[in-house]
Protein backbone atom coordinates (compact mmCIF):
# COMPACT_ATOMS: atom_id res chain seq x y z
CA UNK A 1 0.00 0.00 0.00
CA UNK A 2 1.52 3.56 -1.46
CA UNK A 3 1.68 5.91 1.45
CA UNK A 4 0.08 8.73 1.09
CA UNK A 5 2.35 12.24 0.58
CA UNK A 6 1.62 13.81 3.35
CA UNK A 7 1.67 10.99 5.88
CA UNK A 8 5.44 10.45 4.20
CA UNK A 9 6.44 14.38 4.53
CA UNK A 10 4.85 14.67 8.16
CA UNK A 11 7.27 11.15 8.72
CA UNK A 12 10.55 12.50 6.92
CA UNK A 13 9.73 15.35 9.16
CA UNK A 14 9.48 13.81 12.21
CA UNK A 15 12.74 11.69 11.31
CA UNK A 16 14.66 15.14 10.72
CA UNK A 17 13.82 16.55 13.79
CA UNK A 18 14.52 13.44 15.41
CA UNK A 19 17.73 13.49 13.86
CA UNK A 20 18.53 17.72 14.95
CA UNK A 21 17.81 16.38 18.17
CA UNK A 22 20.23 13.71 18.63
CA UNK A 23 22.72 15.91 16.39
CA UNK A 24 22.05 18.59 19.64
CA UNK A 25 22.73 16.29 21.74
CA UNK A 26 25.74 14.84 20.54
CA UNK A 27 26.93 18.60 20.60
CA UNK A 28 26.07 19.79 23.84
CA UNK A 29 28.43 18.75 27.30
CA UNK A 30 25.18 16.67 29.23
CA UNK A 31 21.22 16.35 27.44
CA UNK A 32 18.82 15.15 29.44
CA UNK A 33 15.87 13.75 27.88
CA UNK A 34 12.45 13.30 29.65
CA UNK A 35 13.91 12.36 33.38
CA UNK A 36 11.17 11.47 35.86
CA UNK A 37 12.44 10.46 39.04
CA UNK A 38 10.11 9.82 42.14
CA UNK A 39 10.71 8.91 46.04
CA UNK A 40 7.36 8.88 46.88
CA UNK A 41 4.12 8.65 45.51
CA UNK A 42 4.40 11.98 43.65
CA UNK A 43 6.83 12.54 41.17
CA UNK A 44 9.79 14.95 42.21
CA UNK A 45 11.48 15.55 38.82
CA UNK A 46 8.55 14.94 36.04
CA UNK A 47 9.43 14.66 32.32
CA UNK A 48 12.75 17.31 32.12
CA UNK A 49 14.25 18.07 29.00
CA UNK A 50 17.50 19.76 29.19
CA UNK A 51 20.75 20.73 27.21
CA UNK A 52 23.67 21.88 28.41
CA UNK A 53 25.45 23.28 25.76
CA UNK A 54 29.59 22.90 26.13
CA UNK A 55 31.23 25.81 26.97
CA UNK A 56 28.53 27.39 29.07
CA UNK A 57 27.90 28.14 32.28
CA UNK A 58 24.23 27.08 33.59
CA UNK A 59 22.33 28.11 36.47
CA UNK A 60 19.57 25.69 37.61
CA UNK A 61 17.03 27.69 38.88
CA UNK A 62 13.48 26.63 40.83
CA UNK A 63 12.17 27.08 44.27
CA UNK A 64 12.52 24.66 47.20
CA UNK A 65 11.62 20.98 46.44
CA UNK A 66 11.43 21.83 42.53
CA UNK A 67 13.51 18.86 42.42
CA UNK A 68 16.77 20.76 41.36
CA UNK A 69 19.30 18.44 43.69
CA UNK A 70 17.28 15.32 42.37
CA UNK A 71 17.37 16.62 38.32
CA UNK A 72 21.21 16.22 39.11
CA UNK A 73 21.60 13.22 41.15
CA UNK A 74 18.88 11.42 38.65
CA UNK A 75 21.37 13.00 35.41
CA UNK A 76 24.24 11.33 37.25
CA UNK A 77 22.90 7.87 38.39
CA UNK A 78 22.94 8.81 42.40
CA UNK A 79 19.79 8.46 42.68
CA UNK A 80 17.02 5.71 40.21
CA UNK A 81 15.09 7.14 37.22
CA UNK A 82 11.64 6.06 36.90
CA UNK A 83 12.59 7.18 33.12
CA UNK A 84 14.73 9.09 30.44
CA UNK A 85 18.08 9.27 28.52
CA UNK A 86 21.37 11.19 29.96
CA UNK A 87 23.78 12.05 27.15
CA UNK A 88 27.18 12.98 28.26
CA UNK A 89 29.58 14.50 25.28
CA UNK A 90 27.37 12.26 23.30
CA UNK A 91 27.44 8.79 24.62
CA UNK A 92 25.82 7.23 27.22
CA UNK A 93 26.92 8.02 30.95
CA UNK A 94 29.05 5.23 31.71
CA UNK A 95 31.27 5.82 29.23
CA UNK A 96 31.94 8.92 29.79
CA UNK A 97 32.01 9.23 33.89
CA UNK A 98 35.73 10.17 33.81
CA UNK A 99 34.90 13.35 31.92
CA UNK A 100 32.30 14.43 34.45
CA UNK A 101 32.70 16.01 38.47
CA UNK A 102 29.55 16.13 40.94
CA UNK A 103 29.89 18.49 43.84
CA UNK A 104 27.06 17.18 46.24
CA UNK A 105 25.74 19.77 48.91
CA UNK A 106 27.99 20.59 51.56
CA UNK A 107 25.88 18.81 53.79
CA UNK A 108 25.50 15.69 52.52
CA UNK A 109 28.56 14.34 54.30
CA UNK A 110 29.96 14.12 57.76
CA UNK A 111 32.52 16.92 58.41
CA UNK A 112 33.85 15.02 61.40
CA UNK A 113 34.93 12.19 59.26
CA UNK A 114 38.89 11.39 60.51
CA UNK A 115 40.52 12.77 57.27
CA UNK A 116 42.28 15.53 56.12
CA UNK A 117 41.96 18.59 53.54
CA UNK A 118 44.69 16.43 51.36
CA UNK A 119 43.06 12.67 51.50
CA UNK A 120 39.62 14.27 50.61
CA UNK A 121 41.19 16.34 47.44
CA UNK A 122 42.87 12.96 46.92
CA UNK A 123 39.52 11.65 46.31
CA UNK A 124 39.50 13.09 43.10
CA UNK A 125 42.37 11.15 41.89
CA UNK A 126 40.50 7.95 42.70
CA UNK A 127 39.78 7.02 39.16
CA UNK A 128 43.31 7.48 38.14
CA UNK A 129 44.55 5.57 41.24
CA UNK A 130 42.40 2.69 41.01
CA UNK A 131 42.15 -0.34 43.94
CA UNK A 132 45.94 -0.08 44.65
CA UNK A 133 47.47 2.28 42.48
CA UNK A 134 50.29 4.03 43.98
CA UNK A 135 49.96 7.63 45.39
CA UNK A 136 53.12 9.12 43.78
CA UNK A 137 54.20 13.03 44.65
CA UNK A 138 53.00 14.11 41.49
CA UNK A 139 49.46 12.72 42.52
CA UNK A 140 50.46 15.05 45.61
CA UNK A 141 51.37 18.02 43.93
CA UNK A 142 48.43 18.02 41.49
CA UNK A 143 46.00 18.19 45.10
CA UNK A 144 47.92 20.24 46.13
CA UNK A 145 47.92 22.41 42.99
CA UNK A 146 43.79 21.95 43.07
CA UNK A 147 43.55 23.62 46.92
CA UNK A 148 46.08 26.19 45.62
CA UNK A 149 43.50 27.33 43.02
CA UNK A 150 40.74 28.10 45.47
CA UNK A 151 43.06 29.62 48.14
CA UNK A 152 43.15 26.68 50.58
CA UNK A 153 46.96 25.49 50.33
CA UNK A 154 47.47 26.34 53.68
CA UNK A 155 44.96 24.26 55.18
CA UNK A 156 46.05 20.95 53.39
CA UNK A 157 46.88 19.04 56.76
CA UNK A 158 43.98 20.36 58.55
CA UNK A 159 41.31 17.53 59.78
CA UNK A 160 38.34 18.31 57.65
CA UNK A 161 35.99 19.24 60.59
CA UNK A 162 38.39 22.41 61.65
CA UNK A 163 37.03 24.49 58.37
CA UNK A 164 34.05 26.92 58.15
CA UNK A 165 31.29 26.22 56.07
CA UNK A 166 32.53 28.11 53.12
CA UNK A 167 36.30 26.37 52.96
CA UNK A 168 34.74 23.32 53.12
CA UNK A 169 33.03 24.01 50.25
CA UNK A 170 36.39 25.29 48.43
CA UNK A 171 37.70 21.72 49.40
CA UNK A 172 34.81 20.01 47.24
CA UNK A 173 35.60 22.42 44.50
CA UNK A 174 38.86 21.11 45.07
CA UNK A 175 38.28 17.70 45.02
CA UNK A 176 36.49 18.01 42.05
CA UNK A 177 39.41 19.87 39.96
CA UNK A 178 41.32 17.33 40.88
CA UNK A 179 39.09 15.02 38.52
CA UNK A 180 40.07 17.14 35.42
CA UNK A 181 36.65 16.92 34.08
CA UNK A 182 35.49 18.67 31.24
CA UNK A 183 31.62 18.56 32.60
CA UNK A 184 30.94 20.14 36.57
CA UNK A 185 28.45 19.39 38.18
CA UNK A 186 27.59 21.67 41.82
CA UNK A 187 24.82 21.49 44.31
CA UNK A 188 24.11 24.64 45.73
CA UNK A 189 27.78 25.75 45.69
CA UNK A 190 26.89 29.09 47.25
CA UNK A 191 24.60 27.85 49.76
CA UNK A 192 25.71 29.24 53.38
CA UNK A 193 29.41 30.49 52.36
CA UNK A 194 31.25 33.93 53.68
CA UNK A 195 31.49 36.52 50.37
CA UNK A 196 35.44 36.07 50.23
CA UNK A 197 34.08 32.43 49.40
CA UNK A 198 31.87 33.18 46.84
CA UNK A 199 33.75 35.37 44.86
CA UNK A 200 36.19 32.53 44.98
CA UNK A 201 34.15 30.07 43.69
CA UNK A 202 32.74 31.49 41.21
CA UNK A 203 35.78 33.26 39.99
CA UNK A 204 37.38 29.71 39.63
CA UNK A 205 34.24 28.58 37.54
CA UNK A 206 34.56 31.31 35.10
CA UNK A 207 38.06 30.11 34.50
CA UNK A 208 36.83 26.39 33.94
CA UNK A 209 34.39 28.22 31.67
CA UNK A 210 37.40 30.36 30.00
CA UNK A 211 39.02 26.98 29.35
CA UNK A 212 36.04 25.51 27.28
CA UNK A 213 34.59 23.58 30.06
CA UNK A 214 31.05 23.56 31.21
CA UNK A 215 29.32 24.18 34.63
CA UNK A 216 26.19 24.01 36.26
CA UNK A 217 25.34 24.49 39.05
CA UNK A 218 22.26 24.41 41.26
CA UNK A 219 21.50 28.02 42.20
CA UNK A 220 19.13 29.57 44.94
CA UNK A 221 20.28 33.20 44.73
CA UNK A 222 18.05 34.71 42.43
CA UNK A 223 20.15 38.39 42.72
CA UNK A 224 23.27 36.70 41.55
CA UNK A 225 22.03 34.91 38.42
CA UNK A 226 22.43 37.55 35.41
CA UNK A 227 26.05 38.60 36.83
CA UNK A 228 27.25 34.38 37.30
CA UNK A 229 25.73 32.54 34.56
CA UNK A 230 24.97 32.50 30.99
CA UNK A 231 22.35 30.02 30.44
CA UNK A 232 19.39 29.28 33.07
CA UNK A 233 16.85 26.31 33.38
CA UNK A 234 13.95 27.03 35.47
CA UNK A 235 12.27 24.38 36.86
CA UNK A 236 9.39 23.57 38.88
CA UNK A 237 9.15 19.39 39.44
CA UNK A 238 8.63 20.16 35.34
CA UNK A 239 10.41 22.53 33.06
CA UNK A 240 9.56 25.61 33.24
CA UNK A 241 12.27 27.49 30.99
CA UNK A 242 15.58 26.96 29.52
CA UNK A 243 17.69 29.09 27.50
CA UNK A 244 20.43 32.16 27.66
CA UNK A 245 19.61 34.38 30.74
CA UNK A 246 19.05 37.44 28.70
CA UNK A 247 16.22 35.57 27.38
CA UNK A 248 14.66 33.07 29.21
CA UNK A 249 15.28 34.65 33.20
CA UNK A 250 12.17 37.11 32.62
CA UNK A 251 9.46 38.06 35.31
CA UNK A 252 6.81 36.01 33.86
CA UNK A 253 9.01 32.93 33.52
CA UNK A 254 10.02 32.92 37.04
CA UNK A 255 6.05 34.00 38.16
CA UNK A 256 5.52 30.65 36.36
CA UNK A 257 8.39 28.75 37.90
CA UNK A 258 7.60 30.14 41.70
CA UNK A 259 4.04 30.46 41.42
CA UNK A 260 2.52 33.11 44.05
CA UNK A 261 5.47 32.18 46.41
CA UNK A 262 7.64 35.19 44.55
CA UNK A 263 5.95 38.74 45.80
CA UNK A 264 6.03 40.77 42.38
CA UNK A 265 7.97 43.33 44.19
CA UNK A 266 10.88 40.91 44.53
CA UNK A 267 10.38 40.10 41.28
CA UNK A 268 11.39 44.20 40.59
CA UNK A 269 14.20 44.01 42.54
CA UNK A 270 15.97 41.66 40.19
CA UNK A 271 18.00 42.28 37.63
CA UNK A 272 15.53 40.76 34.98
CA UNK A 273 16.07 40.39 31.51
CA UNK A 274 13.27 43.11 30.37
CA UNK A 275 14.94 46.37 31.61
CA UNK A 276 18.09 45.12 30.35
CA UNK B 1 54.36 -20.24 85.14
CA UNK B 2 55.58 -21.20 81.00
CA UNK B 3 54.35 -24.03 80.52
CA UNK B 4 51.10 -24.00 82.49
CA UNK B 5 50.42 -20.59 80.87
CA UNK B 6 50.83 -21.65 77.42
CA UNK B 7 48.30 -24.62 78.04
CA UNK B 8 45.80 -22.40 79.53
CA UNK B 9 45.74 -19.03 79.11
CA UNK B 10 47.56 -18.74 75.72
CA UNK B 11 44.67 -20.24 73.92
CA UNK B 12 42.09 -18.21 75.13
CA UNK B 13 43.74 -14.75 75.53
CA UNK B 14 45.12 -15.54 71.39
CA UNK B 15 41.47 -16.41 70.10
CA UNK B 16 39.82 -13.27 72.84
CA UNK B 17 42.54 -10.88 70.62
CA UNK B 18 41.47 -12.05 67.56
CA UNK B 19 37.79 -12.17 67.85
CA UNK B 20 37.94 -8.99 69.22
CA UNK B 21 40.06 -7.38 66.09
CA UNK B 22 38.01 -9.67 63.60
CA UNK B 23 34.28 -7.47 65.33
CA UNK B 24 36.79 -3.87 65.60
CA UNK B 25 37.93 -3.92 61.55
CA UNK B 26 34.55 -3.61 60.16
CA UNK B 27 33.09 -1.60 63.47
CA UNK B 28 35.34 1.34 62.33
CA UNK B 29 33.08 1.86 59.29
CA UNK B 30 29.84 0.82 61.04
CA UNK B 31 30.53 3.43 63.69
CA UNK B 32 31.03 6.33 61.14
CA UNK B 33 27.84 4.96 58.72
CA UNK B 34 25.83 5.32 61.72
CA UNK B 35 25.25 1.69 61.94
CA UNK B 36 27.23 1.13 64.86
CA UNK B 37 24.16 -0.82 65.70
CA UNK B 38 24.02 -3.81 63.07
CA UNK B 39 26.65 -5.35 64.96
CA UNK B 40 24.43 -5.37 67.89
CA UNK B 41 21.67 -6.70 65.92
CA UNK B 42 23.67 -9.53 63.59
CA UNK B 43 24.31 -10.88 67.06
CA UNK B 44 20.95 -11.44 68.42
CA UNK B 45 19.93 -12.58 64.98
CA UNK B 46 22.17 -14.86 65.00
CA UNK B 47 21.65 -17.39 67.99
CA UNK B 48 18.46 -19.20 66.28
CA UNK B 49 19.99 -19.33 63.21
CA UNK B 50 22.73 -21.07 65.16
CA UNK B 51 20.26 -22.98 66.84
CA UNK B 52 18.21 -24.23 63.87
CA UNK B 53 21.52 -24.88 61.89
CA UNK B 54 22.70 -27.72 65.23
CA UNK B 55 18.98 -28.79 64.82
CA UNK B 56 18.94 -29.35 61.56
CA UNK B 57 23.15 -30.87 61.38
CA UNK B 58 23.43 -32.39 64.73
CA UNK B 59 26.52 -30.71 64.89
CA UNK B 60 28.39 -27.31 65.44
CA UNK B 61 30.72 -27.38 62.63
CA UNK B 62 31.23 -23.74 60.74
CA UNK B 63 29.89 -24.01 57.84
CA UNK B 64 26.06 -24.91 58.98
CA UNK B 65 26.38 -22.41 61.09
CA UNK B 66 27.29 -19.79 59.19
CA UNK B 67 24.48 -21.11 56.40
CA UNK B 68 22.18 -21.01 59.88
CA UNK B 69 23.37 -17.18 60.70
CA UNK B 70 22.88 -15.60 57.20
CA UNK B 71 19.64 -17.74 56.86
CA UNK B 72 18.32 -16.10 60.23
CA UNK B 73 19.92 -12.74 58.66
CA UNK B 74 17.68 -12.93 55.98
CA UNK B 75 14.82 -13.82 57.52
CA UNK B 76 15.54 -10.44 60.23
CA UNK B 77 15.79 -8.41 56.80
CA UNK B 78 12.60 -9.21 55.11
CA UNK B 79 10.85 -9.36 58.76
CA UNK B 80 11.81 -5.68 59.27
CA UNK B 81 10.79 -4.30 56.33
CA UNK B 82 7.53 -6.54 56.65
CA UNK B 83 6.85 -5.31 60.37
CA UNK B 84 8.60 -1.37 58.73
CA UNK B 85 5.34 -1.53 56.16
CA UNK B 86 2.30 -3.09 57.61
CA UNK B 87 3.00 -1.25 61.11
CA UNK B 88 4.06 1.82 59.42
CA UNK B 89 6.91 2.77 61.87
CA UNK B 90 10.66 4.02 62.29
CA UNK B 91 13.10 1.28 60.23
CA UNK B 92 15.04 1.92 63.97
CA UNK B 93 12.31 0.82 66.01
CA UNK B 94 11.85 -1.91 63.28
CA UNK B 95 14.89 -3.64 63.88
CA UNK B 96 14.79 -3.63 67.54
CA UNK B 97 11.24 -5.17 67.23
CA UNK B 98 12.75 -7.99 65.74
CA UNK B 99 15.96 -8.62 66.60
CA UNK B 100 15.08 -8.58 70.16
CA UNK B 101 11.75 -10.81 69.56
CA UNK B 102 14.47 -13.25 67.06
CA UNK B 103 17.16 -13.29 69.90
CA UNK B 104 14.49 -14.76 72.46
CA UNK B 105 12.91 -16.37 69.82
CA UNK B 106 16.81 -18.06 69.78
CA UNK B 107 16.78 -18.63 73.67
CA UNK B 108 12.81 -20.54 73.75
CA UNK B 109 13.99 -22.51 71.05
CA UNK B 110 17.74 -23.56 72.88
CA UNK B 111 15.89 -24.18 75.93
CA UNK B 112 13.87 -26.82 74.35
CA UNK B 113 15.84 -28.89 72.03
CA UNK B 114 18.50 -31.52 73.66
CA UNK B 115 22.12 -29.28 73.27
CA UNK B 116 23.40 -31.44 76.51
CA UNK B 117 26.13 -33.31 74.32
CA UNK B 118 27.07 -29.49 73.05
CA UNK B 119 28.43 -26.52 74.27
CA UNK B 120 25.62 -24.68 72.65
CA UNK B 121 23.49 -22.61 75.75
CA UNK B 122 22.32 -19.39 76.62
CA UNK B 123 25.35 -18.96 78.80
CA UNK B 124 27.59 -20.23 75.67
CA UNK B 125 25.30 -17.81 73.74
CA UNK B 126 26.28 -14.83 75.79
CA UNK B 127 29.54 -15.12 77.15
CA UNK B 128 30.98 -18.13 75.13
CA UNK B 129 33.40 -20.45 76.57
CA UNK B 130 36.77 -18.75 76.25
CA UNK B 131 37.97 -20.55 79.81
CA UNK B 132 37.59 -23.58 78.07
CA UNK B 133 39.22 -23.34 74.83
CA UNK B 134 42.81 -25.12 76.77
CA UNK B 135 45.02 -26.13 74.87
CA UNK B 136 45.35 -29.79 76.34
CA UNK B 137 48.58 -31.44 74.59
CA UNK B 138 51.33 -28.00 75.08
CA UNK B 139 53.62 -28.80 77.35
CA UNK B 140 55.39 -25.61 77.01
CA UNK B 141 56.99 -22.49 74.68
CA UNK B 142 58.33 -25.53 72.75
CA UNK B 143 55.11 -26.72 71.52
CA UNK B 144 54.19 -23.90 69.37
CA UNK B 145 56.82 -25.59 67.38
CA UNK B 146 56.02 -28.85 67.96
CA UNK B 147 53.71 -30.45 64.96
CA UNK B 148 51.82 -33.10 66.59
CA UNK B 149 50.63 -30.49 69.55
CA UNK B 150 49.66 -27.77 67.43
CA UNK B 151 47.09 -30.71 65.78
CA UNK B 152 45.56 -30.23 69.54
CA UNK B 153 44.67 -26.93 69.01
CA UNK B 154 41.02 -26.04 69.79
CA UNK B 155 39.71 -25.60 66.48
CA UNK B 156 38.49 -21.93 67.13
CA UNK B 157 41.91 -20.64 67.02
CA UNK B 158 42.23 -22.07 63.00
CA UNK B 159 38.93 -20.54 62.42
CA UNK B 160 39.34 -17.00 64.10
CA UNK B 161 42.44 -16.41 62.75
CA UNK B 162 41.59 -17.45 59.04
CA UNK B 163 38.57 -15.18 59.56
CA UNK B 164 40.71 -12.37 61.37
CA UNK B 165 43.08 -12.34 58.42
CA UNK B 166 40.72 -12.52 55.77
CA UNK B 167 38.81 -9.05 57.32
CA UNK B 168 42.45 -7.44 56.99
CA UNK B 169 43.20 -8.65 53.44
CA UNK B 170 39.46 -7.46 52.33
CA UNK B 171 40.42 -3.68 54.44
CA UNK B 172 43.89 -3.74 52.46
CA UNK B 173 42.61 -4.36 49.35
CA UNK B 174 39.12 -2.52 49.41
CA UNK B 175 40.30 0.08 51.45
CA UNK B 176 39.98 3.19 48.80
CA UNK B 177 36.50 2.36 47.71
CA UNK B 178 35.84 1.66 51.36
CA UNK B 179 36.81 5.07 52.79
CA UNK B 180 35.40 6.82 49.77
CA UNK B 181 31.86 5.27 49.47
CA UNK B 182 31.65 5.95 53.49
CA UNK B 183 32.81 9.41 53.86
CA UNK B 184 30.46 10.71 50.65
CA UNK B 185 28.59 8.04 48.52
CA UNK B 186 27.04 10.10 46.71
CA UNK B 187 30.53 11.44 44.97
CA UNK B 188 31.32 7.86 44.97
CA UNK B 189 28.49 6.85 43.00
CA UNK B 190 29.27 9.15 40.34
CA UNK B 191 32.60 7.80 39.94
CA UNK B 192 30.86 4.37 39.13
CA UNK B 193 31.62 2.88 42.29
CA UNK B 194 28.62 0.08 43.19
CA UNK B 195 28.26 1.90 46.34
CA UNK B 196 25.14 -0.48 47.71
CA UNK B 197 27.34 -3.48 46.61
CA UNK B 198 29.84 -2.01 49.28
CA UNK B 199 27.75 -1.14 52.16
CA UNK B 200 25.93 -4.47 51.40
CA UNK B 201 29.19 -6.16 51.63
CA UNK B 202 30.35 -4.50 54.65
CA UNK B 203 27.88 -5.61 56.56
CA UNK B 204 28.13 -9.32 55.56
CA UNK B 205 31.35 -9.21 56.67
CA UNK B 206 30.52 -8.08 59.77
CA UNK B 207 27.96 -10.42 60.00
CA UNK B 208 31.00 -12.96 59.54
CA UNK B 209 32.70 -11.99 61.63
CA UNK B 210 30.22 -12.07 64.22
CA UNK B 211 29.54 -15.62 63.53
CA UNK B 212 32.95 -16.56 63.90
CA UNK B 213 33.94 -14.73 67.30
CA UNK B 214 29.95 -15.48 68.71
CA UNK B 215 30.88 -19.04 68.80
CA UNK B 216 34.20 -18.53 70.58
CA UNK B 217 33.33 -15.60 72.49
CA UNK B 218 29.76 -15.31 73.03
CA UNK B 219 27.62 -12.00 72.04
CA UNK B 220 28.82 -9.91 74.59
CA UNK B 221 32.13 -9.59 73.34
CA UNK B 222 30.93 -9.29 69.62
CA UNK B 223 28.58 -6.25 70.49
CA UNK B 224 31.52 -4.58 72.85
CA UNK B 225 34.14 -5.15 70.14
CA UNK B 226 32.33 -3.38 66.89
CA UNK B 227 31.79 -0.64 69.22
CA UNK B 228 34.37 0.26 72.14
CA UNK B 229 37.34 -0.37 70.58
CA UNK B 230 36.88 2.16 67.34
CA UNK B 231 34.68 4.15 68.78
CA UNK B 232 38.35 5.00 71.01
CA UNK B 233 40.55 5.17 68.54
CA UNK B 234 38.73 7.73 67.02
CA UNK B 235 39.02 9.75 69.88
CA UNK B 236 43.15 9.49 69.54
CA UNK B 237 43.25 10.47 66.25
CA UNK B 238 42.39 12.72 63.13
CA UNK B 239 42.90 10.05 60.31
CA UNK B 240 41.07 7.38 59.21
CA UNK B 241 44.45 4.80 58.28
CA UNK B 242 45.09 5.66 62.21
CA UNK B 243 42.11 4.64 63.41
CA UNK B 244 41.70 1.69 62.10
CA UNK B 245 45.21 0.95 63.37
CA UNK B 246 44.81 1.96 67.38
CA UNK B 247 41.22 0.39 67.28
CA UNK B 248 43.19 -3.12 66.37
CA UNK B 249 45.90 -2.10 69.66
CA UNK B 250 42.41 -1.15 71.60
CA UNK B 251 40.52 -4.39 70.67
CA UNK B 252 43.92 -6.22 71.67
CA UNK B 253 44.84 -4.36 74.67
CA UNK B 254 40.76 -5.14 75.92
CA UNK B 255 41.03 -8.55 75.24
CA UNK B 256 44.69 -9.23 76.79
CA UNK B 257 43.77 -7.07 79.88
CA UNK B 258 39.93 -8.37 80.47
CA UNK B 259 41.09 -11.97 80.35
CA UNK B 260 43.81 -11.57 82.79
CA UNK B 261 41.74 -9.70 85.38
CA UNK B 262 39.07 -11.80 85.23
CA UNK B 263 41.58 -14.92 85.85
CA UNK B 264 43.38 -13.50 88.34
CA UNK B 265 41.36 -9.81 89.52
CA UNK B 266 39.37 -11.59 92.13
CA UNK B 267 42.46 -13.64 93.68
CA UNK B 268 44.18 -10.43 94.15
CA UNK B 269 41.15 -9.04 96.26
CA UNK B 270 40.60 -12.63 98.31
CA UNK B 271 38.03 -13.95 96.51
CA UNK B 272 38.60 -17.66 95.24
CA UNK B 273 36.40 -17.83 91.75
CA UNK B 274 37.70 -15.87 88.58
CA UNK B 275 34.91 -13.97 86.98
CA UNK B 276 33.73 -14.48 83.15
CA UNK B 277 36.28 -13.73 81.20
CA UNK B 278 33.92 -12.93 78.31
CA UNK B 279 32.10 -10.08 80.64
CA UNK B 280 35.47 -8.51 81.57
CA UNK B 281 36.58 -8.17 78.20
CA UNK B 282 33.54 -6.40 77.61
CA UNK B 283 33.84 -4.10 80.47
CA UNK B 284 37.72 -3.41 79.69
CA UNK B 285 36.86 -2.59 76.61
CA UNK B 286 34.33 0.50 78.09
CA UNK B 287 36.72 1.78 81.10
CA UNK B 288 39.10 2.07 78.10
CA UNK B 289 36.76 4.08 76.18
CA UNK B 290 35.55 5.99 79.36
CA UNK B 291 39.25 7.22 79.98
CA UNK B 292 39.69 8.12 76.30
CA UNK B 293 36.57 10.22 76.50
CA UNK B 294 38.16 11.91 79.17
CA UNK B 295 41.45 12.46 77.99
CA UNK B 296 41.83 11.83 74.32
CA UNK B 297 43.57 14.63 72.29
CA UNK B 298 40.67 14.61 70.27
CA UNK B 299 37.44 14.57 71.93
CA UNK B 300 34.48 15.46 69.97
CA UNK B 301 34.20 18.65 69.45
CA UNK B 302 30.31 18.52 70.67
CA UNK B 303 28.56 22.06 70.56
CA UNK B 304 32.39 24.09 69.81
CA UNK B 305 31.51 26.27 67.29
CA UNK B 306 33.25 25.83 63.88
CA UNK B 307 36.63 27.89 63.38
Amino acid sequence: MAMRARDRIELVQGREAEAAARAEAARAAMALREITVSYGESPAVFSVDATFPRDSLVAIVGPNGAGKSTLLKAALGVVPRLSGTVTVFGTPLERARERVAYVPQRASVDWDFPTRVIDVVMMGLYRELGLLGLVRASHRERALACLARVGMTDFATRQIGQLSGGQQQRVFLARALAQGADLYLLDEPFAGVDAATEKAIIDVLKELKGEGRTVVCVHHDLATVADYFDRVLLINTRRIAEGPVAEVFTAENLQATYGGRLASAHIDQLRLSEQG
Amino acid sequence: MGAEFVQLSLTPILIGVLSAIACALPGNFLILRRQALIGDAISHVVLPGIVVAFLVTGSLASLPMLLGAAGAALVAVVLIETVRRLGRIEPGAAMGVVFTAMFAGGVLLLEQSDTSGVHLDVEHALMGNLESLIWFDATGWGSLLDPAALAGLPPELPRIALVAAVMTMLMLVLWRPLKLSTFDEGFAATLGLPVRLIGLGLVAASAVAAVAAFDAVGSIIVIAMFICPPATARLVTERLERQVAWSTVFAALSAVLGYVLAGYGPQWFGAINAVSAAGMIATVSGVILAIACLFAPHRRRVGQPMA
